[in-house]
């Protein structure tokens, strides 16, 4: 069931919403969560399909706010859908003039109550997301720094404003990478004395992952530069030769270790909508996010002042 | 040296299996090809099996490889859970391996260990085994002595670990032989008894519920529960499994295993962790304490299925099947009603049952309270009032229901039952895996908890040998319909306790 509301007030659609759900049997008990969307008409068709893919494993409200440019007088149009080959229900929010700045007041009123709330920015998202406006209304605020111009410098934003709640899908995509390379080393494995990461440039995936071991590991990890797609390498260096992750078709990787034939796995990119599916399968803070990201700004900032004392600026990741 | 890449906060790196050789007896048989073939797939495509995981099969037929990858290939087609990727086939097809052979040729057994073992190297398994014995019970003593003949079962390098499938036995001392049998070979916790009801997810929710809550905890007790009802009722009949099901029936079949671990969940005290040891300990507490009936002629009741209509469909009775002889006194359906004598429970009767061939197919355990010991109402406002009850639904719908009185609208003041629900399909849909995915990967994590140990099963047949032996001596079971909710005797139980069976 599908009805548009044009130049309405979220009381008008809380109020229909609940008439909807009242004649088709009362379809709220079944939500397991409020996911917010914050996006605009260019994003809003991708991201409304990864939310419907993630509702099978997580029924969830979706809120998708798109937020419409350019010198508009102050309108709140929506467009509720329940109980169309999904679970939970749907509303898209076209909001646009000066109530671009209080969106959170649209938003409150239509969150499901006693249920957690999810805020998503599929593009640009704030500088810092814990202190946005809707932001706050979230217990778990995901951004995706690769969606940025500069996702480099956007992890060190995320970095100067994290607060425990905040996750980026740059960080999510790395999660089968690491699986892979923490059961590499759940085998008996010769001293790491360094590592390296192979991807694309300007990926923040990369520049995640190489945190991540760094701080783990406590070796040096090197970042270099591949034609891609995504992240291509991952590599070990021991006293008894390397141990290689290479992927470079984005789909099958092989695990090479010393004095072994190389072996086969799958490992292939995953669709924004796994990558939702997997954030919202945890709504606590990712605490390792947190320390990689801090480690991530503090990597910079040596690198920033060791090439402020040379005077000359070193090869960055 | 712990991994320094593992680290318990962060919860998106899954446990993975730690690279093995899964060596399965009995790769043709219905378990494998519907279930465990496409579970192992399923873990292979959620990222769960690491690199070099092997599987090899070994059976009767002459078979090449290839066409035992074929099977699986079909298999997993036909029946994985979760979407099929050509680059995750690759990566299993790679570890697939096939030996033809009986269970009593010592060169087939030869073979198998030389391939495991080129595997080792080939795949870098380190010498880790899992042995899979999805064969009938009578085989297992050739292939556990094969196994050790030989020399798969030295521990060094790398560990052994042994998967079997009920039955455990068909009475005590079956079940010590077997275990004897499993220990002269390996040790007790390389062995992993595989009662797939544990694995359900409703079920370690019922673990989550009483220990992860205030809520209930506090009138888990003999103050506010009246009765226990534990189902496992079955639509279908013996299907093809005549030979096994005649002389075992219905009580050895279900309840020695799934209704009393169901049962030892439901009764136990809370465990001081989650580790296999408090786990089994409370379990074994629980089932320690279980009393039978002094009186099994009234506490018990057994029936067997005769011609009916079932679903629409007329169906022929268990006498009439293929293969069971015309005067066979099996029962294919069984209730007993047990006490726990402890602190906790006494005076709580538990009542089990189980059948083929009922109305639907149904398994839950349903803890019904006390009724209010006043009711400010008129009489006949709460006349339709029952008893409050939380019923944990394993299957087919997943979920727990609360059942308690709530004001129909209108003027009249009428109290009535309602139900609140909780159910898995809706709110954690695609992300419950199958039983046996979770299982697997269980054994080649080494992860015991959800495993019955031998102390368990034997406890189980304590509780019911007597009462095999009391049925042996008293006739036939009584016929019921294909089709309904069992015999008569089994109502007539419950309503000489002054209590009625839920409707099925």
């Amino acid at each position: 069931m599908k009805v548009e509301l044009i130049d309405t007030t979220a009381t008008t659609v809380r109020n229909e919403l609940t008439r909807m759900c009242q004649q088709m049997g009362g379809l709220t008990t079944g939500v397991v969560l409020n996911l917010v969307i914050m996006t605009d008409e260019g994003d809003q068709y991708d991201a409304m399909r990864a939310a419907t893919y993630a509702g099978r494993e997580h029924p969830c409200q979706v809120l998708c706010v798109i937020a419409r440019g350019g010198k508009r007088p102050r309108r709140l149009d929506g467009e509720i859908t329940v109980g169309e080959n999904m679970p939970g229900q749907m509303l898209l929010l076209r909001i646009q003039g000066e109530l671009n700045e209080h969106v959170d007041s649209v938003i409150t009123p239509l969150l499901v109550p006693d249920t957690p709330v999810v805020i998503w920015w599929p593009g640009n998202a704030p500088l810092a997301p814990a202190d946005d406006p809707v932001g706050v209304l979230g217990q778990r605020r995901i951004t995706d720094a690769a969606a940025n111009e500069d996702p480099g410098n956007r992890l060190l934003e995320l970095a100067a404003g994290y607060r425990p709640g905040d996750t980026d899908l740059a960080w999510t995509r790395t999660t089968t990478w690491r699986s892979l390379l923490a059961a590499t080393l759940d085998r008996p494995y010769p001293a790491i004395l360094e590592a390296a990461v192979t991807a694309e440039a300007d990926n923040p995936s990369a520049d995640l992952m190489a945190a991540w071991l760094a701080k783990r590991l406590g070796v040096p990890v090197h970042q270099e530069v591949s034609a891609g797609p995504g992240i291509t390498e991952a590599r070990f260096v021991t006293g008894d030769g390397k141990i290689v992750i290479g992927r470079p078709d984005g789909r099958n990787a092989t695990l090479s270790r010393p004095g072994e034939p190389d072996r086969f796995v799958a490992l292939h990119r995953r669709e924004t909508a796994e990558l939702l599916s997997e954030e919202l399968r945890r709504l606590d803070p990712d605490d390792v996010y947190g320390e990689t990201l801090a480690e991530l700004a503090v990597a910079h900032q040596t690198t920033e002042n060791a090439a402020g004392a040379i005077g000359l600026g070193e090869a960055g990741p | 040296m712990g991994n320094p890449l593992r680290d318990p906060r962060d919860r998106r790196i899954p446990r993975v299996a730690e690279p093995s050789v899964l060596v399965m007896f009995g790769v043709t048989g219905d378990l494998a090809r519907k279930k465990l073939l496409p579970a192992i797939y399923d873990l292979a495509n959620r990222g769960l099996l690491p690199p070099g995981f092997s599987l090899v099969g070994f059976a009767r037929r002459d078979w090449k490889d290839e066409d035992f990858a074929r099977l699986t290939y079909d298999a997993v087609r036909e029946h994985s859970r979760t979407t099929f990727r050509d680059e995750v086939w690759q990566q299993l097809r790679d570890g697939i391996r096939f030996v033809s052979g009986e269970f009593s040729q010592d060169a087939a057994f030869d073979r198998l260990a030389e391939v495991v073992a080129g595997l080792d190297i080939e795949r870098g398994t380190g010498g880790n085994r899992v042995f899979y014995l999805s064969i009938p019970p009578g085989a297992f003593p050739a292939v556990v002595s094969q196994i050790e003949r030989s020399g798969m079962s030295k521990e060094a390098p790398g560990w052994r670990r042994v998967v079997i499938e009920k039955p455990f036995g068909h009475d005590l001392t079956s079940a010590r032989d077997l275990n004897d049998l499993l220990a002269s070979v390996f040790a007790p916790h390389s062995v992993f008894r595989i009662d797939h009801y544990l694995g359900k997810e409703t079920v370690q929710n019922l673990l989550a519920l009483r220990f992860a809550n205030t809520l209930f905890e506090p009138i888990w007790n003999r103050r506010y529960v009246d009765h226990v009802q534990i189902t496992m009722a079955e639509d279908i009949g013996i299907g093809g499994r005549a030979g096994y099901y005649d002389g075992i029936g219905a009580a050895r079949d279900v309840i020695q295993n799934h209704l009393l671990q169901l049962l030892a969940l439901t009764a136990m005290e809370e465990p001081v962790s989650f580790a296999f040891d408090a786990l089994r300990a409370e379990k074994q507490k629980a089932l320690s304490a279980v009393q039978i009936p002094d009186d099994p002629a009234t506490g018990t009741a057994r029936g067997q299925y005769a011609a009916g209509w079932q679903g629409g469909m007329p169906v022929p009775g268990f006498l009439s099947e293929d293969g069971i002889p015309t005067d066979s006194r099996t029962e294919t359906y069984a209730a007993i009603r047990l006490g726990v004598d402890t602190r906790r429970w006494a005076g709580v009767p538990f009542y089990l049952r189980t059948g083929k061939r009922l109305a639907t197919r149904m398994t839950e355990i349903a803890v019904i309270f006390q009724r209010a010991p006043h009711l400010p109402f008129n009489a006949t406002d709460a006349k339709e009032l029952g008893q409050n009850a939380l019923v944990i639904r394993v299957q087919p719908d997943e979920g727990v229901t609360l059942r308690f009185g709530s004001k129909v609208p209108g003027s009249a003041m009428e109290v009535r039952d309602v139900n609140m629900d909780f159910a898995y399909g809706e709110s954690f849909t695609e992300s419950s895996p199958e039983a046996y995915e979770r299982l697997l990967l269980d054994v080649l994590i080494g992860d015991p908890p959800l495993f019955p140990g031998h102390e368990e099963v034997e406890l189980s047949w304590k509780i019911l040998d007597p009462i095999e032996e009391f049925w042996s001596a008293s006739g036939r079971p009584e016929a019921y319909s294909a089709g309904s909710a069992g015999p008569a005797c089994a109502d007539a139980m419950m309503a000489r306790d002054g209590r009625a069976w839920r409707r099925l």
